[in-house]
């Protein structure tokens, strides 16, 4: 066996260069395998750590999955609103330890206006339980202040002090301005990798206050109050579009969304949904396009392995004469045939490792790139137990694969004797 | 049976058909060659004598007749048994391509050992270490020890098949079977070269089957065997 293992070794490296190339098309493989399974991971990670801590995200009765996409994730279109009443009457439940009021439907240029109060930056979590962190500047105080994420303050380079103008709706072509009431920047959050990242933040009072001359999603014709003035008015607003509930025991979690679902207490059809459950929901839907991307990754490999063989196979015809040389000096058939499978099995693994590297490699360098393009967090990591599980069934494969061209080699070797016939 | 060695080689009623051949390649009755008895056999191509040397290997099995090495049943051993018992047994030279181009001229010249405990243990007995024993062969054979670091394919044909003789010749196995190993060297060195080796064999008291067309040079062995006449399939093989 040792000498087998020698005389592949050196066999193989006397071909190089073939084998090189062979090498070189499977650790390709096994980088775009490994890759897309990772980034997989990492956006479904990134997902589920958009929102933490947050036991109930209640609002108007729809879909579960809208909703979250709707209040978490800013996606999708608007749903109906509740009544502020009725997330006050949420708060002063006595199983309730915090409630974040949110009100969306603004934008500016194309990112997200979210209304809110202090509790946000209180009591709102994101990946592993983290707290949001404001890189400069403080929170929302006078009635147009604004707090941007680090993607909006990043894109639009704005800085504490500017002043910005929201829209009315969420992207389309012509949007009507709240040119009349401008806002001031006077935060900048840390990043988070999550969708606060690419949200204006303003507080309810403000959104109630850009709206005070509206009616029924237009400007009201020939009213106009002024920015100055508008504190004469109550800012409280009258709907909102979701509250998220933070419990004192989790415990309470289904009693509480079995009664909201009731509507004991409430004076409108409410629907409370548990953020995780939404989310694995969602990722079933996303998880047919994601099963794709594996396949055709599989498929890349596949055809790694099929060039393999075929490069095996291909030098075989001149490497009769090399296991007839073996054969004559007492090789067996079946060392013949270990000789083959040890060769397609060293270029396998060193195809896979140099893959691994390969990815390691991209990662590091790229990594960072990624992150601020479309903020995928790529790590430089081992392979997780899911990667090296599809390691394992690349290597299985490629030994597979491996065989064919050393089952060939073994009946070449039985019918050539000790003079192949070229 | 003690009293007279076994033959080196003894093949009776023998026939063998390659897979998917309509005739036997080789049907003959009798070849019988004596312990280190140096036996030059003729044969135009297509007489069988790939064949007939593949049979003495112990490569393949004939459909017919027995085929006795040393006195051993070789068409009666399993293929592992065989396998084995070619290498410790019997130094083969081709007509060219002897040597892995992969490995020095000193671990082509020991590769029998590497698959052979039994050609290890008597090349042992030639030399102090495995490495001396290839070189005293490869001294022998006439090529210098400049040469002996040099990659194999910087070797001329001729140092080629000296080298391919001294991977046959290493362990003193019994026989040595040189497959038309001068048709690609000039007709001096074939001289050069056929000395050399049946100088070694004598040495070693291997029995050599030579097999060539070249009819020049059967003078210099013991016997010469027509393979042609004596295998009846060739016979009919050009009848037809």
């Amino acid at each position: 066996m040792k000498i087998l293992l020698r005389l592949a070794a050196r066999s193989a490296w006397n071909r190089r260069f073939t084998l090189g190339l062979m090498l070189v098309a499977i650790a390709l493989s096994t980088t775009m395998l490994l890759g897309i399974e990772r980034v997989r991971h990492e956006v479904r990670a990134g997902f589920s750590q958009s929102v933490s801590g947050t036991d109930l995200v209640v609002g108007a009765r729809t879909s579960p999955i809208q909703l979250m996409l709707y209040a978490i994730f800013r996606i999708g279109g608007a749903t109906n609103n509740m009544g502020w009443d009725s997330a006050q009457a949420l708060a002063r439940n006595p199983a309730v330890a915090w409630t974040i009021p949110i009100s969306l439907g603004d934008s500016h240029r194309g990112f997200p206006v979210l209304a809110t109060n202090g509790d946000y930056f209180t009591h709102f979590r994101y990946g592993s339980n983290q707290p949001l962190r404001l890189a400069q500047g403080h929170p929302m105080a006078g009635v147009f202040d604004a707090v941007l994420g680090a993607d909006v303050a990043d894109k639009l380079h704005y800085r504490l002090g500017d002043i910005i103008i929201l829209s009315h709706g969420m992207g389309g072509m012509s949007l009507t301005q709240h040119a009349d009431k401008p806002f001031r920047v006077v935060g900048i959050l840390a990043r988070t990798g999550t969708p606060v990242d690419r949200t204006v933040h303003i507080g309810l009072d403000g959104m109630q206050a850009i709206h005070l001359d509206w009616e029924g999603g237009a400007p009201l014709p020939g009213v106009h109050i002024p920015a100055e003035f508008v504190k004469k008015f109550n800012l409280t607003p009258t709907s909102i579009t979701a509250v998220l509930v933070g419990l004192k025991s989790r415990a309470r979690v289904f009693a509480l969304q079995r009664e909201i679902a009731d509507g004991q207490g409430y004076k409108e059809p409410l629907m409370a949904v548990l953020p995780g459950v939404a989310l694995d929901q969602l990722w079933d839907v996303v998880g047919i396009g994601e099963n794709a991307l594996l396949v055709v990754s599989g498929m890349v490999v596949v055809v790694g392995l099929a060039g393999l063989v075929a490069a095996i196979l291909a030098s075989l015809g001149e490497r009769r004469r090399e296991l007839a040389i073996l054969r004559s000096v007492g090789a067996r058939p079946l060392d013949v045939l270990l000789l083959l499978c040890i060769e397609g099995l060293g270029v396998m693994l060193a195809g896979v490792a140099s893959g691994l590297l390969l990815l390691s490699l991209l990662v590091w360098t790229l990594g960072p790139l990624l992150a601020e393009q479309f903020g995928i967090a790529l790590q430089p990591a081992w392979p997780a137990a899911g990667e090296l599980q599809l390691l394992l069934w690349t290597i299985l494969a490629g030994l597979v694969a491996s065989l064919l061209p050393a089952l060939r080699a073994y009946r070449l070797s039985l019918s050539d004797g000790l003079t192949p016939r070229i | 049976m003690n009293s007279s060695p076994p033959a080196a080689i003894d093949l009776r009623d023998l026939q063998f058909t390659w897979p998917s051949q309509p005739h036997p390649a080789l049907s003959l009755s009798s070849l019988r060659i004596g312990a280190g008895e140096h036996v030059f056999i003729s044969g135009p191509s297509g007489s069988g004598k790939s064949t007939l040397l593949a049979a003495i290997g112990g490569i393949i099995l004939p459909q017919r007749g027995s085929v006795e090495v040393l006195g051993q049943p070789l068409h009666a051993m399993p293929s592992r048994q065989r396998d084995r018992f070619r290498v410790d047994h019997l130094g083969f030279i081709f007509q060219q391509f002897n040597l892995l181009p992969y490995l020095s001229i000193l671990d082509n010249v020991l590769l029998p050992c590497q698959f052979s405990a039994y050609r290890k243990q008597r090349a042992l007995q030639q030399g102090a270490s495995l490495t001396a024993a290839a070189q005293a062969l490869l001294a022998a054979l006439d090529l210098a020890p400049a040469l002996w670091q040099r990659p194999v394919t910087q070797l001329s044909i001729g140092q080629q098949q000296r080298v391919a003789a001294a991977r046959a010749l290493i362990g003193r196995p019994e026989i040595i079977v040189a497959d038309e190993p001068t048709s690609a060297l000039d007709s001096d060195r074939q001289q050069g070269f056929l000395d050399l080796l049946q100088q070694e064999c004598a040495q070693s008291g291997a029995a050599l089957v030579f097999v060539s067309h070249d009819l020049r040079l059967a003078e210099r062995f013991d016997r010469r065997v027509a393979l042609e006449q004596i295998n009846e399939a060739a016979r009919a093989g050009e009848a037809a």
